[in-house]
């Protein structure tokens, strides 16, 4: 179509997508798809179905380690800011207390710690699942915008060693529950 | 199970609706219908305007009072010496307390696994953020130099100052700040799916634009909703002992002085109920009308009343339980300030409040116990806005009643609330509203891919009740079940019918 891609043909599929109306369906789909041995498997629902993630045999603790390193950094900044603040740089004499009273620094670092733990939390979850991101091929699926409502989709991507256009489409159609299978361009 | 019924079936009637928290047929497409057509309607309902035209004669009032404040300093609130805290203090008390029911329901009943909560964490949760913003006005503006508040936070400065933190008053400002933050990040993060869901209805192009930004290109991936989940329970996880500790610290502004009535222990579990009792009854203000004016009674149904008022119930019962503990520790003291102080709030020149706050937190929501008065919506409207009187009266006798009447009665005085501490005050409260109903506008006011989630809960869970529809556990989904008995006493068919609709 467009002449700066004369070098090599390309192909514009992105890869195939089953459309259920159950969750259920959605789910033993995804199991049954990697028993057949697709590996770039994805789901999409509207909800997070429970089980979804040992179906697509995906694990990923990064999330919660972020979160505590996070609340770990807050405790220290929070902690030491106060010494630094009110025991090494501007050390007032409130009363006579001693200095260095630690007991009073408790809820400002308690607070910290929970700050930045929560910001963590926030910021690598969008990190980590690659948002924002405006366009995705994925969205070219027809009916796709009734993925946020009440329709469940199974991705197959080209990009899987055991990717064929007609053989993923005919094991997609073959499966439980399965509304619509088509094929997604990029 | 997955029956179709059309868009909006609330006169489908198939099963008996009492026990349930879903009721009707719906399916996930209903619901979706349903929860975001108050949104993308392209006219809003009559009374949304009116509110929002009232209330925002309100948000006028609310700049006036802020800038006659800045114009003329605090003087003209009816503060004085001895009584340097007043309404300004009581209010962002009052206010603080207000929003931590959001909190609650949307972390602490989320991590206890109560799925019933999902149709009301996110209008209650939109209430912290907005009572948060009306809370952290007060002692910004009480600073009296409100344009210099930035010296609040630790900044390198050419003064070679840093902030005192010895005091809880610089301990506020950490809490409230990040009980703000972590609020705001915890609500979007619940938005996100929803402005997706959204994004994909919106028929006008600027909806479909604007929808479409906020959403972040989020698209359900099975991966994304892993960590999304992960990140949903961390923040409830956070925010649990965080809502726990906002209060406690603020309790801690009293109870680390020594003025008498304030330099007790109690406070802060005493504080902390409270809030959560008020904030309790400000949901139920709110969400009595909108469920009834949007339609919305097949979500927010007479059993999460039901439940709502035996919380309510419950945090009260705590609340006049400090009060009674507050006098005994007074008596017990054998301290003659403690022991006056008892004195002056049962018969000094405030005693009526003093009476009127029994009145309202102690003695009437006692009438909570019965399970009929409960689902008795016009009853427990009217008990909410009550105890939000009488959560106000109690920060009044806590301030104002005791710094009147101190150690020394060559130092006593009187407080009264001048015009300007009304106006701001009803200010705040059209700000409230205004800010509420223009959420309720452009955000789904229920969390809709969790309705989706506990729709498919619930028919997992008459699947396994072998279908009887008629079932009494047909709406039970949590594991824990508050009360645990089911359709005893009243809470038959025909209160439902009759109340609810």
């Amino acid at each position: 179509m467009s002449s700066h891609h004369n070098h090599e043909p390309v192909d514009p599929t992105f890869g195939t997508v089953a459309e259920f109306d159950d969750p259920d369906a959605l789910l033993s789909a995804a199991h049954r798809a990697h028993e057949a041995g697709f590996r770039h498997v994805e789901a999409y629902s509207p909800f997070p179905i429970h089980g979804m993630d040992e179906a697509l045999k995906f694990d990923d603790a990064r999330l919660p380690w972020a979160t505590f390193l996070g609340g770990l950094g807050g405790c220290a900044i929070g902690f030491l800011g106060l010494y630094y603040t009110n025991v090494v740089d501007y050390p007032w004499n409130v009363g006579g207390r001693p200095l260095f009273s630690w007991p009073q620094f408790l809820p400002i670092t308690y607070e910290c710690t929970i700050l930045f733990a929560a910001l963590s939390a926030f910021f690598f979850q969008f990190a980590l699942n690659g948002l924002p991101k405006p366009y995705h091929s994925i969205f070219n699926t027809p009916n796709f915008a009734r993925a946020t409502q009440d329709r469940f989709f199974l991705l197959i991507e080209k990009t899987d060693p055991q990717y064929d256009s007609s053989e993923t489409a005919s094991f997609l159609s073959g499966l439980r529950g399965v509304i619509n299978v088509s094929e997604v361009e990029k | 199970m997955a029956t179709r019924t059309p868009p909006n079936g609330a006169q489908v009637q198939t099963r008996p609706t009492y026990e349930r928290f879903i009721d009707n047929q719906h399916t996930y497409g209903t619901m979706t219908d349903i929860i975001s057509e108050v949104v993308l309607s392209p006219r809003p309902p009559m009374f949304w305007f009116l509110i929002i035209a009232l209330s925002f004669v309100f948000v006028n009032v609310f700049l006036m009072a802020i800038t006659w404040l800045v114009l003329r300093g605090t003087g003209i609130w009816g503060n004085n010496i001895p009584v340097g805290w007043a309404w300004d203090i009581i209010n962002f008390v009052w206010w603080i307390g207000i929003g931590h029911a959001g909190t609650l329901i949307s972390a602490i009943l989320l991590l206890m696994q109560q799925q019933w909560r999902n149709s009301i964490n996110r209008f209650a949760e939109a209430m912290t953020i907005f009572a948060v913003v009306c809370a952290g006005i007060y002692p910004l503006l009480h600073t009296g130099r409100p344009w210099v508040d930035y010296w609040l936070f630790p900044y390198p400065n050419i003064l070679g100052m840093w902030p005192q933190y010895r005091s809880p008053l610089c301990w506020d400002v950490f809490a409230v700040s990040t009980y703000f933050t972590v609020s705001l990040l915890f609500w979007f993060l619940g938005l996100v799916p929803d402005i997706a869901t959204l994004r994909d209805r919106a028929t006008h192009p600027l909806a479909k634009k604007a929808y479409g930004a906020a959403a972040l290109g989020w698209r359900g991936a099975a991966r994304h909703w892993v960590r999304y989940e992960q990140a949903t329970n961390l923040l409830a996880g956070l925010s649990a002992p965080l809502v726990l500790s906002v209060h406690s610290i603020v309790s801690f502004d009293f109870a680390v002085g020594l003025v008498p009535g304030w330099h007790t222990t109690i406070f802060p579990p005493y504080f902390v109920a409270g809030a959560v009792f008020a904030g309790f009854a400000m949901v139920l203000t709110f969400g009595l009308p909108l469920r009834a004016a949007y339609g919305l009674k097949d979500f927010i149904t007479i059993k999460h009343i039901d439940w709502m008022c035996k919380i309510m119930l419950a945090t009260g019962l705590i609340v006049f339980y400090g009060y009674i503990l507050e006098m005994f520790f007074g008596m017990y003291s054998g301290n003659i300030y403690e022991i006056a102080l008892v004195n002056n709030r049962l018969f000094g020149p405030y005693r009526y409040f003093y009476y009127a706050l029994i009145f309202c937190n102690g003695l009437a929501p006692q009438i909570l116990w019965s399970a009929n008065l409960r689902k008795n919506i016009p009853v427990v409207w009217i008990l909410t806005l009550i105890i939000g009187v009488g959560m106000w009266l109690e920060r009044f006798v806590i301030i104002p009643m005791s710094l009147s009447r101190d150690f020394l009665p060559s130092n006593w005085g009187y407080y009264t609330p001048t015009f300007w501490d009304w106006a701001l005050f009803i200010g705040t409260m059209g700000l409230f509203t205004f800010l509420f109903f223009m959420f309720i506008k452009v955000l789904p006011m229920i969390n809709i891919f969790e309705m989706r989630d506990l729709l498919l809960r619930i028919n997992h869970h008459d699947h396994k009740a072998n279908g009887h529809d008629d079932h009494h556990d047909a709406g039970v989904l949590a594991p824990v079940t508050v009360g645990g008995g089911n359709g005893v006493g009243g809470n038959g068919h025909a209160t439902d019918g009759k109340v609810g609709s």
